[in-house]
Formats: structure tokens, sequence, C-alpha cells
């Protein structure tokens, strides 16, 4: 049973959509937790078993198409996501996760697809992949940062009033619209995967510190040396 | 061999002429560059040059190149084999590959699991040899479902013999439409890409090397042949150790499936096996090389099952040097590495170097792996001690290395 103390985070169907390295987010929170001497108890939720409603920061990664399908019916199904999101939980949802929390998404053949509804956002098959580094001026609701990271999708989200985008693209594709992910409430939808919180650590403290208040500062030599060399070989000189 | 007609004569000559002068100015090894020229002049090359022969295609994941250079080992036995040994694996290295040996009777071709459709298409292979499928350079590879049911369509339209991993759920799941299937239980460590039902998309049980869904009847079918330890049972029950001069799990893996395709082609093991044996390091793979007092093995891994394939065959007591990249072959995106357990190297002298070296400095900082960062390769050897070193790289880090040391590699 979870100790009252600890941060509790809930990765969503590993089995049916990680598939770019986004483990990594998991760990990276974890260790930033640790680090700091917070306690954490993580739970692997496998699509055949019941999300619990009782974690404090949810995670959900990337996928092809007919995972992402079933991922999205899973979840409505279950709809444990859907109360922990009610009672205050976190969300950090990427790529094929980010486009299911919307209203709907493209399917594998480019037919809408409904999604769970936790973010106002609407989701459809762009005519080609966007594949490559990706650099964006965070708004600043969430501190004044740079997002660096790596996209690989076909989707074009529209944003409705509901939420604010995440970041303003420098470089890269992201919506589609010149907007990078979403935010509303503690939900954060991106499209960067490699896995996001590597190169934004700043981020998954964002996180943390929602369910934890205020954080001690670490050594992020290794974090803020990837981020240097990254944001120096794509950011226009 | 029936004679091919002039034009395709031509194409072919004119690009063998490409391929030696490729490799003559020092280019390449000019497997590429002369199919690419034989199939401009002639489209239809591959169909002409692959009819008559007895042909296998291999593809797979990780594994492909070994495994396609055990298999030509085999069938050596049998008579000329043409292959395509440098792992060019797109048509172009096809065609080369088959005009430098337009005598040989047998032919095995490394195919690039994508490609699989096309030139099971072009060609009409009376075999095929899969092994594995998994997540791979995902910038620019197909997503690995999508690509499993592009191998169930193809293999559906024709007579081609399979022989096929049963342990791996996708391999399962594209071979099965084939006519004809042997099934060899060769093992799956990386299992990350295959807890869901491939045909329904319920969960799968699994049991050891066993799999079965939970909500359909997709499950896995009885072997023929059985990967057992550092044995292989044959359809008859009978065990023969393998006792390669590769070492490691995959290339047993590797092995077992070598021996049943050279069943197929009627070469029993006995005549096979010792043929496998001959095989000592495949294009710079698990060779041992020399630099002032340390002795490098050399290890090439490129994605998370590759990499856990490699940390099997890796010595626990020695220092290890991994080096990666993300050039065009390597795939860009460095998410994978994410993907790839390094607490096992856990009490090592890990030394960190390539191109993408802060990636892998980041990820295993964030796993508790300490580890020395070094600018290049050489550092790294030279910050080493002298005595034996495991190098893991990923391919054009490895590549990279192996132009060091020298292609003869």
């Amino acid at each position: 049973m979870p100790s009252d103390s600890a941060v509790r985070i809930v990765w969503i169907y590993p089995d049916l959509l990680s598939t770019y390295g986004d483990q990594g987010n998991v760990l990276i929170l974890e260790q930033r937790a640790r680090r700091r001497g917070i306690p954490v108890e993580t739970v692997h939720v496998r699509s055949a078993d019941p999300v619990p409603d009782s974690g404090d920061i949810y995670l959900i990664g990337g996928g092809e198409d007919r995972p992402q399908i079933l991922a999205a019916e899973r979840l409505r199904r279950d709809g444990g996501l859907a109360r922990a999101i009610d009672r205050g939980a976190a969300l950090l949802a990427v790529c094929a996760g980010y486009q299911i929390m919307g209203s709907t998404f493209g399917g594998e053949e480019g037919q809408p697809v409904a999604g769970i509804g936790l973010l106002d956002i609407e989701s459809t098959r762009g005519p080609a992949r966007a594949v490559g580094e990706l650099a964006a001026e965070v708004d600043t609701g969430l501190g004044g940062h740079i997002l660096s990271g790596f996209e690989n999708h076909m989707g074009v989200t529209r944003l409705g009033p509901g939420v604010r985008p995440l970041s303003r693209t420098i470089v890269g594709t992201g919506n589609g619209d010149g907007t990078e992910g979403c935010h509303a409430g503690k939900i954060v939808g991106t499209y960067l995967h490699g896995p996001a919180l590597a190169r934004n650590h700043w981020l998954a403290d964002v996180f943390l510190g929602w369910v934890t208040g205020p954080l001690a500062p670490l050594d992020d030599a290794w974090h803020e040396r990837l981020r240097a060399e990254r944001l120096k070989a794509v950011l226009p000189a | 061999m029936t004679q091919l007609p002039l034009r395709a004569q031509l194409a072919s000559a004119l690009g063998r002429t490409a391929a030696t002068l490729s490799r003559v100015t020092g280019r390449g090894d000019g497997s590429v560059i002369g199919g690419r020229v034989g199939l401009i002049l002639e489209p239809d090359l591959l169909r002409r040059l692959a009819a008559d022969r007895k042909l296998v295609l291999v593809s797979a994941t990780n594994g492909k190149t070994t495994t396609t250079r055990l298999i030509t080992s085999a069938l050596q036995e049998l008579g000329e084999v043409a292959t395509n040994a440098f792992g060019a694996n797109m048509p172009a290295g096809h065609v080369s590959a088959l005009s430098q040996s337009k005598q040989a009777p047998l032919a095995v071709l490394e195919v690039d699991e994508k490609y699989l459709p096309e030139v099971l298409a072009t060609t009409g292979a009376g075999v095929a040899c899969l092994m594995n499928l998994s997540r791979d350079q995902m910038d620019r590879a197909a997503e690995i479902w999508l690509l499993a049911q592009k191998w169930r369509r193809a293999l559906a339209a024709k007579n081609t013999h399979v022989v096929a991993n049963c342990d791996d759920p996708l391999v399962t799941w594209g071979a099965a439409t084939a006519g004809q299937v042997t099934w060899v239980s060769c093992g799956q460590p990386w299992k990350e890409d295959s807890w869901c039902c491939p045909e329904c998309g319920g969960p799968l049980d699994r049991k050891g090397d066993d799999w079965a869904c939970r909500e359909c009847t997709f499950r896995r079918p009885e072997p023929a042949w059985v990967l057992d330890d550092d044995a292989v049972v044959d359809p008859r029950g009978r065990r023969w150790v393998l006792d390669l001069r590769l070492p490691g799990r995959a290339n047993r893996a590797n092995a077992a499936m070598s021996l049943a395709v050279a069943e197929v082609f009627g070469l029993p093991v006995e005549q096979a096996l010792p043929r496998l044996r001959e095989v000592t390091s495949v294009a710079g793979r698990y060779t041992m090389v020399e630099r002032d007092g340390r002795s490098l093995r050399l290890l090439l891994a490129k994605n998370p099952a590759g990499w856990l394939e490699a940390f099997e065959v890796a010595d626990p007591a020695l220092p290890i040097i991994l080096s990666v990249n993300a050039q065009g072959p390597d795939g860009r995106d460095t998410s994978w590495l994410w993907d790839v357990d390094y607490r096992v190297l856990r009490g090592r002298p890990v030394y960190v170097t390539g191109e993408r070296r802060l990636d892998l400095a980041l990820r295993l900082d964030v796993a508790d792996v300490p580890f020395r960062l070094c600018d290049t390769f050489e550092q790294a050897v030279g910050e080493l001690p002298p005595g034996r070193v495991d190098v893991i790289a990923n391919y054009t880090a490895f590549q990279r290395i192996r132009a060091e040391f020298g292609r003869a590699l």
C-alpha cells in the first residue's frame, strides 16, 4: 500500500504506448524525487488492468496507430484516469497519448477516432510526417524556458479555448499552427518524445512541485550539458 | 543457369564495372552502386538474376547479417552460393550480389525488413528465414505492427517455405499466412514490443518462451526445432551441441534458424553444423583487435533488443567502452537509449564516447551507472589499463571504429 508521504507515479499502458523511450519520463521523475529524499512509488499499468485513481502523477506515451486506438478504447471503458484527474492528479501525455486526451484523433486511415476528452483539443492526420528536433518557447505560465526535444508524428492538433499552448515553436512542427503541446490545470500534452523530460528537467520539477510544493535544487549538470548541446545544434545562430 | 537476355547481361556487366570502380577509387565496397547502375539499365534485373536459383531471403530486425553468413557457410556444402555478405540489404545490393556470382545455383540474401514484401514479389524466393521484429530507428523505420501486416500480405500471395521464430509473437503473426512454415523456438529476450496480441490487441499471457492470447485463439505454434541452451534439438528429437566460435545467445539463435533453413535445402545437421562452426566474425562484429596492449572485442548493437543481446555477450569482469552516434543509418532520434536497461553495467569501469555521448551520459546518470566521458574513442582506449576490453557501439560508431583498425576486419 502506498505510504502517505510518497509521490505516486502511474505509467499507463506501457504494453501499448511506450514505443519512443517513454519509460525515460518515469525514470527521470523517480530520480529527481529520490535525489531530494522524497519517496516514490511507481505502478506500471498494463492495458488489461484497471488504472488506479489514487496516483499523483500519470504518464502516457507514444505508439503506433493501432495500439493508440486500443488504448483510447480501454481508457474510456476503464474511467480510472478521468477520476484521478477529477481529484486533482497531474498528467503528462506524450504524442499518441497526447492525442488520446482530446475529443478526437486520426486513425490509421485518417478516420476520426474518439478520444477521452480530458483536454480541449482535436487532432487529425496531417499530410506529412513531422520528424526531427524541436525547440520552442514555453508559455510563461509554466516558467520561462525553452522546450527541447524530438518529434515524430503525423498529427495536427487544434487547441480549443479550454487549453493554453505549452509553447511557441522556433524549430519544428508541434501542433502544426506554430504552437507545440498544450496545458490546462495539471495536464500537459506534448508531441515531444525522446523522452520529453530528459532535456526538459524543469518540466519534471513542475510536475513534482504540483505534488510536493517547493523543491530543493539539484545538480543538473548532465541535463544542462545535453540540453545546451542540442539547442546549439538546432537553434538559428 | 539459363542465359540472361542481352540487355540484362549488359546491365549486369556495367553494374559490376561500377562496383569495381567504386572499390578501386576507395569510395566504398561497391555493393550498392553496382546494383543501382544495373537496375537503372534493366529494371527487371533482380527478377532475371534470381530466376532459376534456389534462393533464401533472411530478414529480421537483428541478426540478419550474421544469419545470412551462417546459412551461406552451410549451403556452400551444396555448391556455389551468391550472397550480399556486406549487409547491402536492399534491391541494389541484391542485384550486385547476384551479378557477381552469375553461375551460383544457390543464393542467400539478407533483406531489409521493409523491403521483404517487394523482394519476395520480385524474386519469388523459395525460402524465407524470419527471426525477430522489434523497435528500431524509429525516426525512419516503419512501425513494426504495420510491417508484420505487410509480411502477411506478401507471404499469402507466394508459395514460399518460411522458417520462422515462433517465440516472437509478431514474427509468428507475420509468417502465419505462408503456405508452409517450419517453426523454430529460438527465444525472444526483448519482449517490450509484444505484450499485446498482434491479431486482436488483447493481452498476451507469457510463460517462458510460450505465449497465448487471453482473448482470441492466436497462440504460439508448436516448434519443430528448439534452441535449448547451448544445443539445438532437431525435429527428430536429436540434440546437437552447437559449440560455435561466435559468442552469445543471439548467435546460438541465429545458428538454430540456419540449421532449420539448411534442412529445407536438404542439408542435414551433421553436414551443416561444422560449417557454422567455421564462422568466427561477421563484418567486423565479435572481432578482437589489439591496440597498445589492450585487446578490444567489438560488439555491434543498434537498438534496445540488440543491446540486450550485446550485454549478454559482454564480460562483467571487464571494462567496457560504449559509443553512440545518431547519423542517418543509426536513426537521428536517441530516444531508444531510454529503452535500454543499463543497470547491468553497475560495478564495471564504463567509458562513454561517440557523437551523442551526452545523451548516453545523462541516460547512465539516471540509471546510477558511474562512467567516464571521453571526447574520442582513442582517449577512452588510452585511459584503460592494458588487458581485455569490451566495446559496444551502434552502427556508424561501429563503422568508425572498424575503419580505424582497417576494413580487413
